[in-house]
């Protein structure tokens, strides 16, 4: 029998970061970490704004609904294409119909309701993990060359 | 009574002299901030309320009443220090060179017992370390409201509106529009266009770094209020990356009156007043005519 070498694209974590966010005064130094790192691996103007938009999203409703969290940043690459994940963890009470809440203008907060399903638009990768009562992990990715 | 307390009340006045010989021997303590006798002052308290509070038989929790006064004191300093703009090593200085201070006098006391010597060593440098812990606490806390402080007028300062001509106000908006931000920015700009009876605002984004729902939310907020006075509101700066985002996003800004760059804005605010820009002739600059 002959093994078939098989290619599975492998993602390599090149580096790690993790930055806590409890007010609203860190979400710039963030903003700007996360343009940092974009602008390290030679995202374009435009990915690097969209990643940055949606990231700005995600910390928002952390902060207005889980009363903050942590963000794991990272640069990675897979078949030889750099990008940017973002992890996004909380403990905060948890998204009960996480189908509801990524449609568009869905909000119980009295907002616009765009930003899970805005920042879904905004990147190449987007998961959404939430336990009602433990907390809620959203991870994006954002490749070099993304659409 | 213990042997701390005892030392601090009956050695007090060898103890603050060593103190402050080892305060003024740090070269690096800026005597243009405070002065010998305030210095001589402050540390005097200081020991006096250590005497009391270690009086109580309690070496090592410090938040409890009786270091209540001692903690009162070191915050007070460590606070007036950070606004004075003291470093954090001039601030942390001060208690470690007491440690210094009780430890020389304790050395002499029980250089025939070593073992009481070292018993007692332990706990003074363990209470002052705690002590000093709380120095820094409160340094950086006094920063910390250096920073905010200077934040919110970076935040008046950051929002001027500028009259660009008779009715029509312009307001370049830099940085991030954060809830306090927009507050500032819709007061400013409500209250000029009363002042000035104008009738055109021209809000500026592009220092905007990225507009994200809240912002979006903050400029349509702006807009309608703006239109609520009886005036129009044109949106300009909107940069091409900005736009290709804002539109992923899903936010609808048809109903407002959006422009590219300033002078696109300018040139629409002119035909709603029906001002008209031209050259003159033989290019000697440009004109306005009404
Ligand atoms: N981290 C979170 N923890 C708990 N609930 C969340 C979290 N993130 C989002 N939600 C819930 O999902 C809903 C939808 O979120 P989304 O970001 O799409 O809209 P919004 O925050 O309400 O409004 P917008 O982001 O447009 O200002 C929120 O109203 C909230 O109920
Ligand atoms: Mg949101």
């Amino acid at each position: 029998m002959i093994l078939k070498k098989t290619r599975r694209s492998l993602m390599i974590v090149m580096t790690k970061d993790t930055m806590q966010i409890v007010r609203e005064q860190d979400v710039v130094p963030f903003r700007n970490r996360v343009r940092e790192l974009s602008t390290k691996i030679g995202m374009s103007l435009v990915n690097q704004t969209k990643l940055i938009t949606a990231a700005s999203e995600l910390v928002r409703n952390m902060l207005k609904y889980a009363n903050g969290g942590k963000v794991m940043l990272e640069t990675v690459s897979k078949n030889a294409q750099s990008g940017i994940r973002l992890i996004f963890m909380d403990q905060g009470p948890g998204i009960t119909n996480v189908q509801q809440a990524m449609q568009d203008g869905f909000s119980t907060g009295k907002s616009l309701g765009l930003g899970l399903p805005g920042a879904k638009r905004l990147v190449n990768e987007f998961d959404i993990n939430s336990i009602p009562g433990e907390g809620t992990t959203v991870t994006i990715i954002h490749w070099k060359h993304g659409r | 009574m213990n042997k701390i307390a005892q030392l601090l009340q009956n050695n007090k006045k060898q103890i603050l002299e060593s103190w402050m010989q080892n305060q003024l021997a740090d070269a690096s303590l800026r005597d243009d901030l405070i002065s010998n006798e305030e210095l001589r002052r402050q540390s005097d308290e200081l020991i006096s309320g250590l005497a009391r509070a270690t009086s109580s038989g309690n070496m090592d929790n410090i938040y409890t009443p009786e270091y209540e006064p001692v903690v009162e004191i070191l915050s007070d300093i460590s606070i007036t220090r950070a606004r004075q703009g003291f470093s954090p090593r001039e601030t942390g200085m001060y208690v470690l060179s007491l440690k210094q201070a009780i430890s020389t006098v304790l050395e002499e006391k029980y250089s025939e017992q070593p073992e009481v010597l070292y018993k007692e060593l332990i706990t003074t440098h363990k209470l002052l370390d705690n002590l000093s812990m709380v120095t820094f606490d409160t340094f950086i806390k006094g920063r910390e409201e250096v920073i905010l402080r200077q934040t919110d007028e970076i935040n008046e300062i950051s929002t001027p509106v500028i009259r660009v001509w008779e009715g029509i106000l312009a307001l370049p908006i830099i940085g991030t529009l954060d809830s306090a931000r927009t507050q500032i920015v819709m007061e400013n700009l409500l209250e000029e266009i009363v002042n000035t009876g104008s009738s055109i605002a021209i809000l500026d984004i592009s220092g905007v770094p990225a507009v994200d729902s809240l912002v979006a939310q903050h400029l349509i907020k702006t807009v309608s209020a703006t239109r609520l006075m009886g005036a129009e509101c044109i949106i300009s700066g909107i940069r091409a990356e900005i736009a290709q985002t804002i539109v992923h996003l899903g936010i609808d800004l048809s109903n407002i009156k959006t422009k590219a760059s300033l002078a696109s804005a300018l040139q629409l605010a002119f035909s709603m007043r029906s001002v008209e820009v031209r050259k003159i002739n033989k290019n000697t600059g440009f004109s306005l005519t009404r």
